[in-house]
């Protein structure tokens, strides 16, 4: 799924600066699983602006609401009356969606609230691990299921580099936890599959211009569009 | 150096806010059924005396609070919250009262991020048969709140109970005595 982390407070009072009707928007898919920005964590934000204003004597009102999906038009027009309402609607969604809602009701003030992060899998509750980039163009049935895009440090997607030592990547984490080495991985699962002479096998150069240093990419299906 | 400790102590003293004597908290707890509510009821059956500044919440474990619950409190102007779990390991849904520590934990992290003092919530574990503990409990905390002074966001007619209940819709469980008067008056006995 999407994730994403609420912005520090410090710098959503910047956004919303002074105005006075403020709406903020959670988007109940992926942004709520990630127990970011559901509608639960809009209540709360809205809850905390309200005590923020009333701390410093500014009379503001405000409101919170969530979309399905706020990536989704359909889904917008239900809580169109609160967003037309507000003088700045603070968005909890992810960057899809805080465009969508920005663009479907421009030229409302729309400010994100939260960081959009990574596409992640949920490893257990309250923690996700990165796991798709959105190359555009999969290459993981050649890497036993596991991404080198993501996963390796330098995406490399020719094994190994010098830096992996006993399973482990010469990178550490943000937090400076210990990063597995993709390619002691997909070397370890193609083993397990008895698929070892993927290894070694000749891999054409990946198309890089399907990832997003091509421009904005579009995705059109034609037997799927309404007659 | 015990000549130079008695500066540093007067220091921290004076830098202690003067405890207006007038200031009555208003501190709303949130007690579990089997245990901080039921102490409550021994502190009353022991005839201890505990400041009357607290209101309290039933809720069938401190595992049902959530962080807005304890925000819409303070939103409303109490001037401290408190949740009163089981103790650690004795819970009766197993891990209620370690669910409600860590949400606490979260809202002392909002608070401080919008300058209000953390200390205004906390988190304290009893079992039922510690009626005395639940009168010192709300004696101390009062005493905290009285020295923190009055929530900085408080409102005129604007109830925290109130608040603190609405919020928490169906969670909250009838009191006692509210229970009885409505029983009463489902029954015709109500004058």
């Amino acid at each position: 799924m999407i994730t994403a982390e609420r912005k520090p407070f410090d710098e959503i009072i910047e956004l919303v600066g002074d105005k006075k009707k403020i709406l903020v928007a959670g988007c109940d898919t992926c942004v709520a699983i990630c127990l970011t920005g559901g509608e639960k964590e809009a209540e709360i934000l809205a809850s905390e602006l309200r005590i923020k204003a009333e701390q410093e004597g500014r009379a503001v009102e405000v409101e919170h609401t969530a979309a399905i999906r706020q990536c989704e038009w359909e889904y917008l027009d239900m809580i169109a009356d609160k967003v037309e309402a507000a003088d700045v609607v603070l968005s909890m969604a992810c960057g899809i969606g805080i465009q969508s809602l920005a663009e479907k009701f421009a030229p409302k003030l729309v400010m994100p609230a939260v960081n959009t992060n990574m596409l992640g899998m949920p490893q257990e509750h309250a923690v996700w691990l990165e796991r798709c980039v959105a190359c555009g163009e999969c290459r993981i049935g050649l890497t036993g299921g596991i991404c080198p895009v993501v996963r390796c440090s330098k995406s490399l997607m020719n094994g190994p580099c010098g830096g992996s030592h006993d399973g482990l990547c010469e990178v550490t984490g943000p937090d400076k936890e210990e990063i597995e080495c993709a390619w002691a991985l997909i070397w370890e699962r193609l083993k397990a599959q008895g698929r070892e002479e993927l290894m070694f096998a000749d891999r054409p150069p990946k198309d890089w211009s399907k990832s997003s240093s091509g421009g904005p990419r579009k995705m059109v299906r034609e037997e799927a569009k309404p007659v | 150096m015990a000549g130079e400790a008695a500066p540093g102590a007067a220091e921290a003293e004076a830098s202690r806010k003067a405890v207006d004597p007038d200031f009555e908290p208003e501190i709303i707890v949130f007690a579990c059924h089997y245990c901080a509510y039921a102490a409550a009821d021994l502190a009353g059956s022991m005839r201890l005396q505990y400041p009357s500044n607290t209101r309290m919440i039933k809720l069938p474990c401190t595992g049902k609070l959530e962080v807005i619950h304890l925000l819409r409190a303070i939103e409303a102007g109490a001037d401290g919250v408190y949740a009163a779990g089981c103790l650690e390991g004795e819970c009766h849904y197993l891990k209620g009262n370690l669910w409600a520590r860590k949400r606490v934990d979260h809202v002392k992290v909002l608070l401080a991020e919008l300058g209000i003092e953390p200390e205004r919530v906390e988190m304290f574990n009893m079992s039922s048969a510690m009626g005395a503990k639940f009168a010192e409990v709300a004696t101390e905390f009062t005493q905290r709140i009285k020295e923190l002074g009055p929530n900085p966001v408080k409102r005129e007619g604007v109830s925290p109970h109130a608040a603190a209940r609405e919020a928490l819709g169906g969670v909250a469980m009838p009191d006692e005595a509210e229970s009885a008067a409505a029983a009463a008056v489902e029954e015709g006995h109500a004058e």
